[in-house]
């Protein structure tokens, strides 16, 4: 398939082009984001009556992981509210691009230029994440304490330090943009070449240089190096899904660690939350408790130990039935391609489970979101207790086997024989046995 | 700059907006519904009824919305008959109530929500003029002197099944006092037991008629609409602690270890279950007098809540007469019965 030039389409680029489209979305997500952080701390502390729990974790988090990530990738990026009022105190201004009145900032520790601060985050969240998910109070804290990092963060270090090296969603949402069809792409290398200043550069909050862009992992979407450039020489591109593979450029050990650490939470967080085992939701639940202690030291040791060795080992194997020998730390890297359809389609098999059985919460919320008992639009009632329907399993068997299916293609392309590709399908095989298991079995 | 400055207006239109919505619709409620008082309910650890103390002035209409902020939890008023409302996490449910005498009315959970549910209670003052409330009787354990923290083991139990209509048939050979409520109350059925033994006229009769005769006793101070009554109550308010069949094995409690048999306060402040009612010599050295003195009062340096202001005297000594049933019936099972 063919790589389509979506601004070849005038309208498309008039939209992109123009601030104030995007802008609308912002204001609107940053006025969403201020309710639920005061409706998380305000209102009903009943989870499933407040609209903190429902629309972040329920609306926000499905779309986030249905849609937005495997469709658009960092689409979410460019609109998400959290960096903000960081970015528009950088600029000094709304509508403007970063320039001269640009606040110059620190740049960012080289030593954190990675994702471990996001792996970090990540574990931090699965630890308390039965609390967080549950407790509209908790879910408040978390999202206040993520936009006061950004901003401070946003005036102590040039650009989108936050977003690039902190953020543990964006952590995530980086690593399967790999996969996803939008990309910022420059259409005559050459006139770029020979184009100073580097305008396109300059104004980017991700500090990214649109021609030397071969991934979609850093690359927010937020459109200014197309507003900027003088030639009008970029365009958003949509190529085939999962063009990035099986390369996936520069995948560092970070990455695979993130990787690693996200298909080991898509399990945790389905036993947890979907599970029939309600020993193990409720130990996750009494947070500072021997139980949660067992739980926070079994999720600590499966996530960092018994996975990453598990793969570790898997690699080893496969390393040595290759002739060419590489070092082992570019091993690990080499074969991490197949890590991310297999996450991305495990994390969107588990959404869907969830958010299938909860979104009869949706609309009782909107007409109450405080949960103080208004009924604004007349649907406060009872909430059905969501069911797993047939279509629902289907579409998450589909999504498992198609993860393991392009895990199982990845790892083909990367192996140059059968005999070292068997461990890496071993991998595949048993993870997404596990997944098929906790979800449908 | 006119587009920032449009662009800063939004932004700041819409804050204001979304800052003033929960503000806005609270006042607005408030302004629709001015006699509506908002009560939530959580666990007695978390902070119980919010508010816990209500005055309201005699006759004056009290609507109550109540909503719960963690589990199930139940409302109801001691001593009224009225049925208990349900309260679900995130529902709202109201009631109105109109309170017409002067005094203490305590509210309570009615629902086993957690370890610590029995604390969870509040107080409705109501106020000002209206009929003189019946002043509560002082309770007979005070009138006695009976010392509700003192052991009352039986001396003396039955070695067998007792069978009240056995008893019936000797109801004649009975002194008098017997059958006076005043004896009923002050005695256990053990104290009875041996006065009945001491008594000369009786002395052609064995032990086990005697026997039969204590429970013919006991079972004339009562009634099988009484018993069923203080059943129902027993499961609603007792059993969590108690255990269905009185042995202190109750959800609640059934972790902790048993009591030292001969001393009702534990230790060293250590939290024991309470006593095993189906062993015959915890209730049958208990007068009701005592019963419904440790019932009203509570306390005895365990957890037993204080059921004064909830039950009235007639539900309490519904139950005490409930409660010889677990000492009776315990016999019936660990006694060959009578030939």
């Amino acid at each position: 398939m063919a790589t389509t030039e979506l601004t070849r389409s005038s309208r498309i680029y008039s939209l992109l082009h123009s601030r104030w489209p995007q802008f609308v979305l912002r204001a609107l997500t940053l006025a969403g984001f201020i309710f639920t952080i005061l409706s998380g701390l305000w209102g009903s502390r009943v989870g499933s009556h407040n609209f903190a729990i429902i629309f972040v974790w329920i609306a926000w988090w499905s779309a986030l992981k249905l849609f937005f990530i495997p469709l658009g990738g960092r689409t979410w990026c460019s609109i998400c509210p959290i960096p903000l009022p960081g970015e528009w105190l950088q600029n000094k201004g709304i509508l403007r691009s970063r320039g001269a009145q640009t606040q110059p900032g620190k740049r960012w520790p080289r030593f954190w230029r990675n994702t471990w601060l996001p792996v970090f985050g990540f574990v931090l969240v699965g630890w308390f994440g039965a609390v967080i998910l549950t407790s509209p109070q908790a879910t408040a804290f978390v999202l206040l304490g993520l936009f006061l990092l950004a901003t401070v963060l946003s005036l102590i270090y040039e650009r989108r330090a936050f977003c690039r090296y902190v953020c543990p969603i964006g952590g995530f949402t980086g690593l399967y943009a790999r996969l996803a069809p939008p990309i910022v792409q420059v259409m005559q290398p050459s006139l770029c070449a020979i184009h100073t200043p580097k305008t396109c550069y300059e104004v980017c909050p991700w500090g990214q240089y649109p021609p030397a862009l071969k991934t979609s992992a850093n690359c927010g979407l937020c459109m200014e190096c197309l507003r900027a450039c003088p030639h009008e020489n970029i365009s958003l591109n949509l190529r085939p899904w999962g063009a990035e593979l099986p390369s996936a450029a520069k995948l560092g050990l970070d990455d695979i660690f993130l990787a690693l650490t996200m298909l080991t939470t898509a399990a945790i967080d389905t036993v947890i939350f979907l599970g029939h085992w309600g020993v193990f939701k409720s130990a996750a639940y009494t947070v500072g408790s021997p139980a949660w202690g067992i739980f926070a030291a079994s999720f600590l040791l499966i996530t960092l130990g018994i996975m990453p060795a598990f793969y570790t080992l898997v690699v080893w194997i496969a390393q040595r039935m290759r002739k060419e020998r590489f070092s082992f730390k570019r091993s690990l890297a080499y074969y991490g391609p197949i890590l991310l359809p297999l996450g991305l389609m495990s994390w969107m098999a588990f959404t869907l489970a969830f958010a299938s059985t909860k979104s009869s919460y949706l609309l009782p919320v909107l007409s109450d979101p405080l949960g103080w008992g208004w009924n604004l639009l007349g649907l406060t009632n009872r909430v059905p207790t969501g069911q797993t329907s047939s279509f629902s399993l289907s579409l998450q068997t589909l999504l498992l086997a198609g993860g393991a299916m392009s895990a199982v293609e990845t790892a083909r392309k990367l192996s140059r024989s059968k005999r070292e590709s068997m461990p890496l399908l071993a991998f595949i095989a048993s993870y997404a046995w596990i997944m098929m298991w906790l979800l449908l079995g | 700059m006119k587009q920032e400055y449009l662009a800063r207006a939004i932004v700041v239109t819409l804050l204001v907006l979304v800052l003033a919505l929960p503000v806005i619709g609270k006042t607005l409620w408030r302004l629709q519904n001015p006699t509506v008082l908002e009560m939530r309910a959580r666990l007695p650890e978390s902070g119980g009824w919010s508010p816990s103390t209500i005055t309201v002035r005699s006759g004056q209409l009290l609507t109550l919305r109540l909503t719960s902020e963690d589990v199930v939890h139940g409302f109801a008023i001691g001593k009224l008959d009225q049925p208990e409302i349900e309260i679900l996490p995130g529902e709202f449910v109201e009631t109105t109530l109109i309170l017409s005498t002067p005094g203490k009315y305590v509210f309570y959970c009615t629902r086993w929500c957690g370890p610590n549910h029995w604390r969870m209670r509040g107080v409705i003052n109501v106020i000002g003029d209206g009929p003189t409330p019946t002043p509560e009787p002082t309770p007979l354990y005070l009138g006695l002197e009976i010392d509700l923290d003192a052991p009352h083991q039986a001396e003396v139990i039955p070695d067998r099944v007792v069978e009240p209509q056995r008893g019936s048939k000797l109801q004649d050979r009975l002194p008098s006092y017997t059958l006076e409520q005043a004896t009923y109350l002050s005695n256990s059925p053990a104290s009875l037991w041996m006065r009945l033994r001491a008594e000369p006229s009786l002395r052609d009769l064995n032990d086990d008629d005697l026997w039969d005769l204590v429970a013919w006793v006991w079972e004339q101070h009562t009634s099988a609409q009484e018993i069923v009554a203080a059943q129902e109550l027993y499961a609603e308010n007792c059993a969590a602690c108690h255990g269905e069949t009185g042995k202190g094995d109750g959800v609640m409690m059934r972790d902790l270890p048993p009591p030292a048999p001969d001393n009702h306060t534990p230790a060293h402040n250590e939290r024991t279950r309470p006593p095993d009612w189906s062993e015959p010599r915890q209730l049958l050295g208990a007068s009701p007098a005592l019963l419904a003195g440790k019932i009203t009062r509570g306390g005895m340096g365990t957890g037993m809540p204080y059921w004064g202001p909830i039950f009235t005297p007639e539900q309490i000594d519904a139950l005490v007469a409930y409660l010889y049933r677990f000492a009776w019936n315990a016999l019936s099972k660990e006694t060959p019965a009578h030939p």
